[in-house]
């Protein structure tokens, strides 16, 4: 029997970018708010100090700054005739833990989506015609556009400290940048980082071959810079040490140095640690929560009732918690109908190896998590759908991120990889190689979803999150086709158009596998929009079903798109903040 | 000499003093150098090492040091890069590393039921990778006793490699853990223990780094990329413990 606490106003599930700005714009009106994180405290001091925080071993291999799967994990299979299987240990995704979650550990490419991002069901229509849709792919429109979330993906950049080049100044085309780009009312905060050997030709390479490369927006920080809040941000040093690992100058931006702060300043916040929510309580009608239920550090189940309730648990945790409190319809894949667990996403990838003659340098260990160069021309709608067979897109790019010899030891193609010749083959091709990479949309269909599997528990008892998922004929085509471009490319930058190519990066054909890391970009689950039949939240992310409960993060995107989550996920997190301070305190009730 | 005449000693040496107490043999041989016979059986006291000792293991028995010894030395072998892969702590890191909360498992879900998968769907072993390691060295003891009427270390190295080779791509059926999953976790640590920070117990004088011409951890390059943009960048590494 749980413990009851004394009630608060508001509880907060999670600690990373969706919670960390929801404390930070809440805390504020003297309200009595309290954060729940599962994992432990961390902080860039004592925990990211350099050098020990460059430790591979510790961050990439073991995971130090992600879920614990040994308590909770997923079930997984690519279709409903198999029988799901827990995921026992990490592999395509990383969904972070503690304090800052995968904010804290995060690559930091920063994006904006596209006017047509906001709008695929419309657009596509609108340009292709109704009948182009594939019949069982579920195209949806944002319930925001572009132009409503402009203000917030403004102020998230700005609180982030972004570097890049603006392509589109108040509808005017700035060279330098991606001139795709929705309309920016201003520059990005800091200037674009510099470049690598590698994103140098692969500028030059697609400037020749007509594409329009510009750099990778990154929360990376190529100065020191001090955010509207008074914030300092430090400069990235290019320490090579970034995707899943905390960031010893605060160059990255992260929640746990730019909003738990904010929020500690109010006596009225509090952060409890070591706590993980098990349930949303809801009353008897189920249409209003009561509050939580949580595990802390001691093992006790204690109750925190609350008049409003914040889930910002990823997209597994979010729909884990909205399908076992029973908020809202869960997906039923036979019927078709319902919507928590419906519209699972992900996000397609490969690419091309490049190899150099050997008067070429690369110094793959000068690098950070968004150091790049990236081109949109096969991206959201600035390509001919029709022609090109599929929807969607994706960004193509080089970089240069990581040349820590743990993760990075590449041979010469079809060399030994160990024993006799191994080595060699090795000091030959380090400074000597790079690659072009391809990251694409993802569509939802009723086949991709997730659900609560009816074997495996957690720790705690509960039935564990199942995931429904394999690559569509649209996505494989997509994968196929953009591999091409980065082929195309490859040989441009070598100087060898003719040459033959040597495709490599991330397996594509064939089924997804849970088991090679490929990305943490999950989305959907608990889906935003204007239809409650084919969404489980209103454009301010509240609940259709139970009003005081709003849900934040990637997992209210309706589709994936060809572009990193975390620019949008912060905008949106601003955005509902907003809607609550403004609009919700003051009448609490259902917003739409 | 015979192959015979040459790792029994150091696997009769093992058994004598148990794995966790004996030191390196003096400098590690390239694979086809021969070990003098040590049918005499002195202590290692005796005969001061010429290289720096090995700390000993905490995990393996002596049957599995020699094994894994012989399997770091056939994916890492001496030549004019760096040593063999022994004299470089390989053997420890993985040793250490299957002795710790990985090798226990501490991070996987190990709650049945346990049902073979799709490959697609991941490991679904009831085993954490220190039982599966131990398993799978028994198993491929066990091959080679039934193929080639000797242990592992005790083959020719050709054949080393050929057995090892065979782990890899799944040529050779195991009698009790999948070979994919065995070979694959082995192979792993093995590489990460060349690679690692050396405060992890391999990469010893940080030779694969040296090797590649990766600077370690310490340097930071927001005032260097672009003035060595192109340019080899060459200092000489450092590792967590020159830090510390």
């Amino acid at each position: 029997m749980a413990n009851k606490l004394k009630p608060v106003d508001v509880v907060i599930v999670g600690a990373g970018w969706s919670g960390g700005i929801l404390a930070k714009e809440l805390a504020p009106t003297g309200l009595k708010v309290v954060m729940l994180e599962r994992g432990p405290a961390q902080d860039t001091s004592p925990d990211f100090a350099a050098p020990a925080v460059h430790d591979y071993l510790k961050y990439q291999r073991r995971h130090q700054m992600v879920q614990n799967v040994s308590r909770e994990t997923i079930t997984f299979r690519n279709d409903v005739t198999q029988t799901a299987l827990p995921m026992r240990q990490l592999g395509a995704f990383l969904p972070g833990t503690g304090v800052g979650g995968a904010g804290a550990h995060w690559s930091g490419l920063h994006w904006r989506w596209l006017e047509w991002e906001h709008k695929m069901y419309s657009r596509t229509v609108d340009k292709y015609g109704k009948s182009f849709v594939p019949k069982d792919m579920n195209l949806q429109d944002w319930p925001v556009s572009y132009q409503e979330l402009e203000p917030y993906y403004d102020k998230f950049e700005k609180v982030c400290g972004v570097s890049g080049k603006a392509g589109n100044l108040k509808g005017k085309i700035v060279p330098g940048g991606n001139p795709f780009e929705g309309a920016r009312s201003s520059e990005y905060p800091t200037p674009p980082m510099t470049s690598s050997q590698s994103m140098v030709m692969f500028e030059q390479a697609t400037k020749e071959l007509g594409y329009h490369p510009f750099p990778v927006p990154a929360s990376n920080c190529s100065k020191a810079y001090v955010n509207p809040d008074g914030i300092g941000l430090g400069q990235c040093h290019y320490c090579g040490h970034c995707t899943t690992f905390g960031c010893e100058a605060n160059a990255k931006a992260s929640p746990h140095f730019l909003m738990m702060p904010l929020a500690r300043k109010n006596p009225n916040f509090e952060l409890r640690t070591l706590a993980t929510v098990l349930k949303v309580n809801l009353d008897s009608t189920g249409r209003k929560a009561t509050g939580v239920t949580y595990v802390d550090a001691r093992g006790q189940e204690l109750e925190q009732p609350a008049d409003l309730v914040v889930l910002a648990a990823f997209v597994t945790g979010n729909t884990h918690l909205m399908l076992y409190s029973g908020i809202g319809k869960p997906f039923d894949h036979k019927t078709g109908t319902g919507v928590v667990g419906r519209s699972y996403a992900y996000q397609g990838g490969g690419g091309a190896r490049v190899l150099t003659d050997k008067n070429t340098f690369m110094n793959p260990f000068m690098g950070s998590g968004a150091l790049g160069t990236w081109i949109d021309d096969f991206n959201g709608d600035h390509y001919d759908f029709a022609k090109a067979g599929y929807i969607g897109g994706g960004g193509i790019s080089a970089g240069s991120n990581s040349g820590d010899p743990m993760g990075f030891h590449p041979t010469q193609p079809g060399g030994p990889q160990w024993g006799v010749g191994w080595k060699k083959s090795m000091v030959e091709t380090y400074q000597h190689t790079t690659g072009v990479g391809h990251q694409g949309a993802v569509m939802a269909y009723d086949a991709n979803h997730m659900d609560l599997d009816p074997t495996y528990r957690d720790i705690y008892g509960r039935p564990l999150l199942r995931l429904t998922f394999d690559w569509q004929p649209n996505e494989l085509r997509l994968m196929q086709a953009h591999t091409e471009v980065c082929e195309r490319i490859a040989r441009q930058m070598v100087g060898k158009k003719d040459a033959p190519s040597i495709a490599s990066g991330r397996p594509h054909r064939g089924r997804f596998s849970i088991v090679p890391y490929q990305t943490t970009h999950n989305t959907g689950g608990v889906v935003f929009g204007d239809d409650p039949r084919t969404s489980a939240l209103n454009k301010y992310c509240q609940s259709w079903d139970v009003p005081n409960v709003f849900v934040l993060g990637s997992c209210v995107f309706p589709q994936n798109a060809g572009r990193n989550p975390t620019g949008p996920v912060g905008a949106l997190a601003f955005w509902a903040a907003d809607a609550i301070r403004k609009k919700y305190l003051k009448q609490p009730g259902r917003l739409v | 000499m015979s192959a015979d005449d040459v790792t029994p000693g150091r696997r009769t040496l093992l058994k004598l003093v148990g794995a966790g107490a004996v030191g390196a043999l003096p400098a590690a041989r390239p694979a086809a150098a021969q070990e003098p016979a040590m049918a005499g059986m002195k202590m290692p006291a005796a005969h001061p090492p010429a290289a720096p000792l090995q700390p000993g293991y905490v995990f393996f028995n002596a049957d599995e040091a020699v094994f894994v010894e012989a399997a770091v030395d056939t994916f890492i072998p001496a030549d004019e890069y760096t040593p063999a892969g022994t004299e470089l702590g390989v053997a420890v890191f993985v040793d250490r590393q299957l002795d710790s909360g990985y090798g226990r498992g501490d991070r996987m879900y190990l709650m049945g039921p346990f049902m073979e998968g799709a490959p697609e769907q991941g490991y679904q072993l009831p085993l954490t990778p220190a039982e599966l390691i131990r398993a799978g060295i028994l198993d491929v003891e066990a091959h080679v006793q039934a193929a080639h009427k000797t242990t592992f270390d005790a083959l020719a190295p050709a054949d080393r490699v050929a057995v090892l080779t065979d782990l890899q791509h799944r040529r050779i059926a195991l009698a009790t853990v999948p070979t994919g999953d065995f070979f694959d976790v082995l192979f792993q640590l093995v590489m990460d223990g060349f690679f690692c920070d050396p405060i992890y117990g391999g990469n010893r004088g940080k030779a694969s780094w040296k090797m590649l011409g990766y600077p370690g951890v310490g340097d930071m390059y927001a005032n260097k990329i672009a003035q060595y943009r192109n340019k080899p960048y060459i200092v000489e590494p450092k590792s967590i413990q020159d830090f510390a």
